[in-house]
């Protein structure tokens, strides 16, 4: 299904700029490092568990079932948001669209490769500066590496994962992203406290 | 030099470490380590500040948070000033300048302190009584002039140049309180390993360990022992020791803000420190170890300055190494003043005499003051206070009555005993119970996962304390699963003290002129609560609204017992009966700053721009707010104003081409098998026959039958839908349509996902529209048979993958061009030249409202207003009539919603048609109708149309279909404007520019 | 800020990440075109409101965007119980306070 979206991109290459939002914007400060990651592809998916099987095989990543968990394989991560949906980054220029178009099994595979945009968080004081506007516990018994959840920074929702012990993929929507990296970067100023 | 009243050798400060600051514009040397109190003092100066009501000299009453007297402004800069700081918490810092507050024209000559000799005037409850007559004279005589006699600072008229940051935080034990039983308590959960969070409100650990100098904990002196407990706990990657923090609000499961003071002790706080930093706690225990106030005595004059509580002189001995006085009085009803006079004499400071109210007591400390040849009285009381800016003598008198002694003294130090600080056990939603035996309300029941330690927990004695603070400490972490192994420390010596007295002490009398203070901030006196009382008050609540008693920023740390026990007393009824008032957040005063936290500025709110907004900027655009959106509003050239420019924009869209940024409009794809049906129940129009490739207006509606939201829907395949809702609608939408998906119809196979951001839309509308894009487009026939008015194709526009709609919202041929965002700028700069070519325009929000006017198409949200239904707006058409259920198909047809005389939208002309409404305007039938006229609808849309060389609006009336040709009225302040009513739509009434 | 069990994610989580959604257990009519004027108002407008033991649903906004049912005390604040959408009203209630 859902062929009319996901046609492959045999035409040509785009003949204007792409210009991402806040594109190679970093901030050192204290204990942590911001740095607004290169674009990647996207997808939110939609499926009910009788599909999960099928999708993983064409993602080529096993889509993670329990709450707050994700998966990652070559370059592609899957990030349980909901009971039947996916939050599916791929950072190798793979098209994870055009892989869950062959599938025929029910789901909903809607491309958002530029809906978001994605910080990365990273040093001893990442948890410190993300918990100066996320309300959940970024302890790592409680927020592991590789937990994700869509949850609040400040006064906007993000999708938080974290990628290693002292490192965080913040994800939120475009026009959010520059609240969210003044945000964090006015955060990280105090965070080695 | 050493200032004249800090005693070499004694106290913990380094006394060569001076520090230089003044009060009141003259200079003085302080300590490293001292408080602006303790500076003071070492300096004899006991004279701090007025009072709220009365404007009478005070001194220090403490040595802590509880001070209700000490407030003064500290002035960093012209835009950093804090009023009513206690001076005994503010930390000084060379070159700190504080000034005295509610005085004028100085403070030991104040005109205001008048009130004090009218203050029968004044008395509880004189704001109700006195000033009511006449009425007009509360507003503009009483309030303004009590006003601007009475209260506390004065709020910095500049914004705030610090920044505050914040933190949520999380822990397995959260301790409140860093004196012995905190410590204790923190080093039995810190041990097992779980996250323990430690704070307390001073600079240094140790609580009453600062002067109780008799405590000998593990072999060290008890400040010692505390220094290097919570050296240990932060070394302890599991612990963190937060110091100068306040645990101000205890709030439901758990959670607790606390506000750290991070520079204001600082002489130059490094840029990037924030002010304060708030932290929000969430803990899985809470270990309340908040200690005990002590209390004043209540007599005549108790407030002179140099009277203070007896606790608080040791502290200023036994810690800053500063004597409050060289021939100081002792007037008690518990033991533990007896020790402040012992270590005062001991350190050379003479003592008068010690006069206790107890008959017999006996005990130690009463043994080793008479050893040390200190006088002592029992069974007398100090029935008043000699002095006036400074207290010179305190009279004695056996307390039933008899001769009366005078004994000059230049302090008096109190003790009326101590009151377990209960507040954040109360804020906690604990009840407590007052224990008969020891005239204290202690913790009774529990409602969250706390436990109270030590003297917050009415319990005496220091091995006690921490012997219930460890294992306290060791049950919550045993609780979270974590088994203790350390060692508890051991006391080998502490001191020991009896309970002490409640309410008013013979000296307080029955006189009625006498003022014998329970709270120094707000000026209450015994006499007021007895007042309150013979008025009628019965409840404690009422009393203390009455008297002020235990309000503003003290709130009656040191004055809510004895109010309650005088109260109790004067009802003739025991004190639980009388009962306790509420215990608020937050403890201490809390700055906005810090509750504010980083949102202010630009992270007050979310600014949202599109993909094309920079673009915009360049040519000059004016933005205009939607919701958390920056709209362009209009292109302005060089000379034009609004009106001029936005006239331009409307005659070029029509004449050849506008672009404009639609990038904002929700979007949401609707995926899924079911996708059709789902879109059927939620929209009033039909969809399943809507063939993939074409589109149409949706009109969304409330369960009640009123629209709801709008927007132009394209099928792209059988089972997706791209749906646009209106800017401000897109995220409320969204939730409707999870709503009803997931809880009324979880049987459909589809689903919903935002594609707002992922999209940046191009409009272009006008006769040479398509013109402007044909020439980037790949893959999609642009003929109007392929790609007739409201269809949708996928291909590409400059090699960029697009969803190309067919669409217009001017009545122009018009098209949307949708491509992934990041790309947005790039497109819109290809059709903007593109468009150059043929003379089109960037038109903003402002002509897009216009040409949709022009054309009688609503916006939700202006046009409606939640009251309408289709048929009011003249939308009948788009419901479809075979429909058997849609959201909204019952609410539209109760009663009242299809009776006659509706509102329903029509348009106006004005009968001038220079003349333009004015949005909001009430439309009369009859302009000689008296006033109150009846109104029968108001205007909704109102413009100037260039391109029909007159105004146009859109109104909202009673049978406004009805009314064609009718001659209406709206009346305005300075005239009554003709209107005629007319259809909706002012231009190309045919339709035919479409296809133009 | 209260903490909410919700019953997709499994855990406990920070208030600011839901929202409240009204009254639980108000089951729209499969006939909804049919419904008396009586039964519409008993439908949309009458909301019991109590004090004490209440059915309500939350939406976990912010996390993992489902709707759901919970049981709370209006007295206490607390929440008793929280279950998924369409599953029925529990019999037995944790703790109830009356």
């Amino acid at each position: 299904m859902a062929k009319a979206a996901a046609k492959k991109s045999a035409a040509a290459a785009p003949s204007v700029e792409r210009r991402p939002a806040l594109a190679g914007q970093e901030l050192s400060a204290t204990g942590v490092t911001l740095a607004v990651l290169p674009p990647a592809e996207r997808i939110s998916l939609r499926a009910p568990d009788a599909s999960v099987a099928a999708l993983s095989k064409a993602l080529g990543v096993t889509l993670p079932q329990k709450p707050k968990t994700s998966a990652a394989k070559a370059g592609r991560t899957a990030l349980w948001l909901g009971p039947d949906e996916w939050l599916v980054i791929d950072e190798v220029g793979k098209v994870p669209l055009a892989d869950c178009a062959e599938v025929t099994v029910l789901h909903s595979a809607v491309v958002i490769s530029h809906r978001n945009v994605a910080i990365s968080v990273t040093g001893p004081a990442a948890a410190a500066t993300i918990n100066s506007g996320c309300p959940q516990d970024l302890s790592l018994d409680a927020f592991p590496v590789g937990a994700a959840s869509r949850t609040i920074l400040g006064k906007v929702e993000i999708v938080l994962l974290r990628t290693a012990s002292d490192a965080f993929r913040v994800e939120c929507w475009r026009s959010f992203s520059d609240y969210v990296f003044t945000f964090l970067s006015e955060a990280a100023r105090d965070a080695a406290a | 030099m050493i200032a004249a009243f800090r005693i070499p050798g004694a106290g913990r400060l380094r006394q060569a470490e001076t520090a230089s600051f003044s009060f009141d514009g003259h200079s003085y040397a302080g300590v490293e380590g001292d408080t602006l109190a303790s500076a003071l003092l070492a300096n004899g100066v006991h004279l701090i500040g007025r009072s709220f009501k009365y404007h009478r000299p005070r001194g220090f009453l403490s040595a802590g948070a509880e001070e209700p007297n000490a407030l003064v402004e500290i002035k960093r800069d012209s835009a950093r000033k804090t009023p009513n700081v206690r001076a005994t918490v503010q930390e000084l810092y060379d070159g700190l300048a504080a000034q005295s507050q509610n005085r004028w024209p100085s403070l030991s000559f104040d005109v205001s302190a008048l009130g004090d000799i009218a203050s029968p005037l004044l008395s509880a409850g004189f704001y109700y009584k006195t000033f009511m007559w006449p009425k007009s004279a509360w507003k503009n005589f009483y309030e303004p002039k009590i006003r601007a006699a009475a209260g506390l600072g004065v709020a910095p008229d500049q914004a705030d140049p610090d920044h505050y940051s914040a933190r949520f935080a999380h822990c397995d034990v959260l301790v409140l309180g860093g004196g012995a039983a905190g410590i204790a308590a923190a080093l039995a959960a810190a041990e097992t390993g779980v996250r323990v969070i430690l704070v307390d409100e001073q600079a240094e650990f140790g609580g009453s360990l600062h002067f109780e100098s008799g405590a000998k904990i593990d072999r060290q002196d008890g400040f010692a022992w505390a220094q290097s407990a919570v050296a240990k706990l932060k070394t302890m990657d599991n612990v963190r020791v937060l110091s100068r923090t306040t645990a101000f609000g205890y709030y439901a499961q758990n959670f607790v803000g606390l506000v750290e003071r991070v520079s204001d002790h600082l002489q130059n706080p490094g840029r990037d420190l924030p002010r304060e930093r708030l932290w929000q706690v969430r803990a899985k225990r809470v270990v309340l170890a908040t200690g005990a106030i002590e209390r004043h005595m209540v007599f005549a004059d108790n407030d002179r300055p140099g009277i203070m509580l007896a606790s608080a002189a040791r502290t200023y001995l036994n810690h800053y190494g500063v004597t409050v006085g060289r021939n100081v009085g002792v007037y008690t009803a518990n033991d533990s003043a007896y020790a402040a006079a012992i270590d005062l004499k001991k350190a050379g400071v003479g003592v008068a005499a010690i006069v206790d109210l107890r008959d017999n007591p006996t005990g130690p400390v009463i043994e080793e003051a008479r050893a040390l040849g200190i006088e002592v009285n029992f069974g007398r009381a100090v029935i008043r206070a000699g002095g006036k800016l400074r207290v010179s003598s305190m009279t004695v008198q056996p307390k039933n009555g008899g001769g009366e002694r005078t004994i000059p003294v230049d302090a008096i130090l109190m003790s009326a005993g101590w009151t377990p600080s209960v507040h954040l056990f109360s804020q906690s939603r604990g009840k407590v119970a007052f224990n008969d035996e020891t005239k204290r309300f202690v913790p009774g029941a529990y409602a969250q996962d706390c436990v109270s330690v030590g003297a917050c927990n009415g319990t005496d004695g220091l091995s006690a304390t921490i012997d219930e603070a460890y294992a306290a400490g060791a049950k919550a972490a045993k609780d979270v699963g974590a088994n203790a192994k350390g060692n508890k420390p051991k006391v080998d010596a502490s001191e020991n003290w009896s309970r002490g007295m409640l309410g008013a002490a013979p000296g307080a009398g029955a006189d009625t002129t006498v003022k014998a203070f329970v709270d120094f901030q707000n000026d209450v006196t015994a006499k007021d609560i007895r007042q309150a009382v013979h008025e009628g008050m019965r409840s404690i609540e009422h009393v203390k609204r009455f008297t002020t008693n235990g309000m503003a920023t003290d709130q009656g740390k040191t004055s809510n017992m004895h109010g309650l026990a005088i109260a109790a007393e004067t009802l003739g009824k025991p004190i639980p009966q009388v009962g306790l008032t509420t215990f608020r957040a937050p403890y201490t005063p809390v700055t906005f700053g810090s509750i504010v936290g980083h949102a202010r500025g630009p992270l007050f709110d979310p600014t949202r721009k599109t993909a094309i907004h920079p673009w915009a900027e360049r040519q000059g655009a004016v933005f205009e707010d939607v919701g958390q959106w920056k709209r362009a509003w209009y292109f302005p050239k060089a000379g034009e104003d609004m009106h001029a420019a936005v006239d331009r924009e409307c005659v070029t869209v029509r004449k050849t081409a506008g672009l404009f940024d639609a990038s904002t409009l929700g979007k949401i794809e609707v995926v899924g098998p079911d996708a059709a049906k789902f879109m059927e129940l939620l929209y009033t129009n039909p969809w399943e026959k809507l063939e993939p490739g074409r589109c149409r207006y949706g009109i969304m509606l409330r369960e009640d039958g009123f629209i709801y939201d709008d927007g132009v829907v394209g099928r792209l395949a059988p089972d997706r839908f791209h749906v646009t809702t209106t800017t401000g609608g897109a995220p409320r939408v969204m939730n409707h349509m999870e709503d009803y998906l997931q809880t009324e119809f979880p049987h459909l196979n589809v689903w919903l996902t935002s594609i707002t951001e992922q999209w940046a839309v191009i409009a272009v509308q006008g006769p040479k529209s398509r013109d402007i894009i044909a020439p980037l487009v790949e893959g999609i026939d642009m003929s109007d048979e392929a790609l007739p008015h409201m269809s949708v194709r996928e291909g590409r526009i400059c090699g960029v993958p697009t969803r190309l709609f067919r669409m217009s919202f001017t009545g122009e041929r018009g098209f949307e061009v949708n491509v992934p965002a990041d790309y947005g700028q790039a497109v819109w700069e290809a059709l903007w030249a593109e468009g150059q070519k043929h003379g089109a325009c960037a038109y903003g929000t402002e002509a897009m409202h216009v040409l949709r006017a022009e054309k009688g198409y609503i916006i939700v949200g202006q046009d409606t207003d939640g009251t309408v239904t289709p048929n009011d707006a003249g939308l009948d058409w788009a419901v479809g009539k075979k429909k058997t259920d849609f959201v909204g198909i019952r609410g539209m047809v109760r009663p009242d919603l299809v009776a006659n005389g509706r509102k329903q939208l029509v348009g106006l002309k004005t009968k001038d048609p220079k003349v333009v409404l004015e949005e909001g305007a009430q439309i009369v039938g009859d302009s000689k109708q008296a006033i109150p006229m009846t109104m029968i609808g108001h205007v909704t849309s109102s413009y100037w149309s260039e391109n029909c060389g007159r105004s146009i609006a859109l109104a909202l009336v009673a049978g406004g279909r009805d009314r064609m040709g009718e001659t209406l009225y709206v009346p305005m302040p300075n005239a009554t404007i003709e209107v005629e009513v007319t259809g909706m739509v002012f231009f190309d009434e045919k339709g035919e520019r479409l296809n133009g | 800020m209260l903490l909410i069990r919700c019953p997709y994610c499994e855990e406990e989580r920070p208030e600011l990440e839901f929202r409240n959604a009204g009254e639980a257990h108000i089951a729209r009519s499969a006939n909804m075109a049919g419904e008396s004027d009586d039964d519409f108002e008993k439908f949309f407008f009458i909301r019991s409101n109590p004090k004490g033991i209440i059915y309500e649903r939350w939406r976990h906004m912010h996390g993992c965007a489902r709707f759901f049912n919970a049981v709370r005390d209006t007295v206490s604040d607390r929440f008793l119980l929280t279950y998924k959408a369409g599953e029925p009203k529990p019999a037995k209630l944790p703790g109830a306070s009356k």
